[in-house]
């Protein structure tokens, strides 16, 4: 049996924007941030991102395009535990063309912007919370892509590290004109966008 | 050899297509230690039990393959698969060893030996068992001719002398076979004077006395075999031709020697290499599903990681071969273990009976690098069986369903 989610949805996020969406669980706000990544498909109706339709892109382009344009930022970090935090930071660029050495500077360099530069060999689990969300948004900007979606980012931390990552990501949308969509439930971090929609029963408003 | 291109290309494949995910791969595997010894130590005691197997088959084609020289010819009975029920008269012996091709001694006489071929009964040392023991009734020349063989202690037999040698597995396994010791066989007393050597080939499990003396004792009046060396081995088929077509003759066929003992190796070697396979082939089973469930556990601890891999941009066919080469790799490594684990099986030696001549044969495992290949080949089979439908499974993984998984 299908189950609309959501239903007669449309918006526009303009270039440098910070978008937050905010609505009760299970009204589609998670749906919408998979939609716009390009990891799940409307079964009708169409996401431009950038120009680009991503509804009419192959499996296989899709995950080529989401490495150049997405950065993920998601609500437990998702963070490879195997792997340290300057090597997690890597992944988006093992997906490029650059070599080893650019790929260690640029990850570095990623991780001094996020205020991480002496923590780079650390593991996830020698990191507290707000560490590792540092970490996982170090790793979705590092391939500079066009926008960041946010699940959650703070729902995870507690009330200073929570404002940190705020302050992080309103600073990326800031000085590096990153544009962001972030779904929250915690109205003190949905304050740091420009833009707040709210979405009940499927609706944006 | 298409197995092998197979091997390589596949894991070529897996390897580069997973080359952005080998530091991940790694060192997820190293991180489950435990999980990845014990799926590595099932798969290296199959591997074990298939580099045994193929190990002994090999030791048994050696030994018996080695007994014979490829410059010389032996002559059998037609339609005699071995020795034992081969009969050769006098007269055709005599006609044969005239011929021109044939290599002459260095006291001018043909380099040739007529063999009669018994069977006796020894006691095994240790067990108290009666084992069947080949007796060999040689010419003067057959030490010349048998260049492998060499006496290691004591002396020769002398010619038309109740003197007999023994081969080294003669004097290892047998009981009462010590230098001056006497057996009892053929109605006579027959005095052990030395101990050969014949180089691990099948000659080291028999027993030489002077054929003049031997066939009396056992009251044959025809040899078994007639062996020979070529003045040119490349003049063995129209000898044969010639010996095979002449009407006084044309009851006997000529081999070349190290061909005849290869067919006796053959019965075997196969035996010992079907039993083996169906062995290995089940205990196969049990590891590949032992890697099967490991890789099922590997894939289900790491759904958050597949899917995060995937939003990040990593494609279906790189989580794929990732997991598949994950699986390759923990069964090459077991493989790896399981060969040099059966590699100290060199240090042992096997004694069982030669279904050609039914009589004791001793052998060692040999380890060849066509072992080495079939037993890595095996592993790689292991790896991809047990590996693919987990890598599969990983790769097809849906990547919001993945994410919701945490």
């Amino acid at each position: 049996m299908e189950i609309p989610v959501l239903t007669n949805i449309s918006f526009e996020i303009p270039e440098g924007e910070f978008l937050a969406l905010m609505g009760p669980s299970g009204s589609g706000k998670t749906t919408i941030l998979n939609l716009v990544a390009g990891i799940d498909r409307p079964t009708s109706g169409r996401v431009i991102v950038g120009g680009t339709d991503v509804t009419t892109l192959s499996e296989s382009a899709l995950a080529v395009w989401r490495a150049s344009n997405i950065g993920f930022v998601f609500q437990f970090y998702n963070l490879m535990p195997v792997l340290t935090a300057i090597e997690n930071v890597t992944l988006p660029l093992l997906l490029t063309k650059m070599n080893k050495k650019e790929r260690a500077e640029r990850a570095a360099f990623a991780l001094e912007v996020v205020g991480l530069g002496d923590r780079i060999h650390h593991y996830p689990r020698q990191l507290s919370g707000g560490q590792e969300q540092r970490v996982a948004i170090a790793r979705a900007i590092v391939s500079d892509p066009t926008l960041l979606v946010a699940d959650e980012p703070t729902g995870d931390l507690d009330k200073k590290s929570a404002e940190d990552i705020m302050d992080l990501l309103e600073r990326l949308n800031k000085e590096f004109r990153k544009t962001i969509i972030m779904v929250t439930h915690d109205p003190r971090a949905a304050e740091k966008a420009h833009i707040i929609r709210n979405l009940d029963k499927g609706e944006l408003s | 050899m298409i197995t092998i291109l197979v091997f390589v290309s596949v894991t070529a494949a897996a390897t580069a297509m997973s080359r952005k995910l080998s530091l991940y791969m790694r060192r997820s595997v190293v991180s489950r230690p435990v999980t990845f010894l014990l799926t590595m130590g099932g798969i290296s005691l199959v591997a074990f039990v298939c580099a045994a197997v193929l190990m002994l088959a090999q030791g048994l084609e050696k030994t018996l393959v080695d007994t014979g020289s490829t410059d010389n010819v032996i002559v059998l009975r037609k339609a005699a698969q071995a020795e034992l029920q081969s009969q050769i008269d006098r007269d055709a012996a005599n006609i044969i060893e005239s011929r021109p091709e044939i290599a002459m001694a260095g006291d001018g006489t043909p380099l040739a030996t007529e063999d009669i071929f018994v069977i006796i009964n020894l006691l095994k040392k240790g067990t108290g068992d009666m084992g069947n023991v080949t007796v060999r009734g040689v010419g003067p020349k057959a030490m010349e001719l048998r260049e492998n063989v060499k006496i290691t202690s004591g002396r020769a037999f002398a010619a038309g002398t109740q003197e007999i040698v023994v081969g080294r597995r003669i004097a290892e396994n047998f009981e009462g076979v010590a230098i001056g010791h006497s057996l009892k066989f053929g109605g006579a007393l027959w005095t052990v004077v030395g101990v050969f050597d014949a180089g691990g080939s099948g000659f080291d499990s028999e027993i030489w006395g002077d054929v003049n003396r031997i066939m009396p004792a056992f009251g044959r009046p025809v040899f078994s075999s007639l062996t020979f060396r070529l003045r040119d081995p490349g003049v063995f088929e129209a000898l044969k031709a010639d010996i095979e077509g002449d009407r006084r003759l044309n009851y006997l066929e000529l081999s070349r020697e190290r061909e005849y003992y290869r067919k006796q190796s053959g019965i075997m070697a196969d035996f010992i290499r079907v039993l083996g396979l169906v062995i290995t082939i089940f205990s196969g089973f049990g590891a590949i599903m032992g890697a099967m469930i490991t890789m099922y556990a590997a894939v289900s601890n790491r759904t958050i990681e597949i899917g995060t891999l995937r939003a990040l941009g990593f494609r279906r066919k790189t989580i794929l071969a990732t997991f598949l080469l994950e699986s390759i790799c923990i069964s090459i490594a077991g493989s790896v273990v399981g060969i040099v684990a059966a590699s100290f099986l060199q240090l042992l030696v096997i004694s069982t009976i030669n279904f050609g001549t039914f009589t004791e044969l001793a052998f060692g495992f040999d380890l060849t690098d066509d072992v080495i290949v079939s037993t890595l080949i095996f592993g790689f089979i292991m790896g991809v069986a047990g590996g693919f439908l987990p890598a599969v499974r990983a790769s097809r993984m849906n990547i919001v369903n993945a994410l919701r998984s945490s």
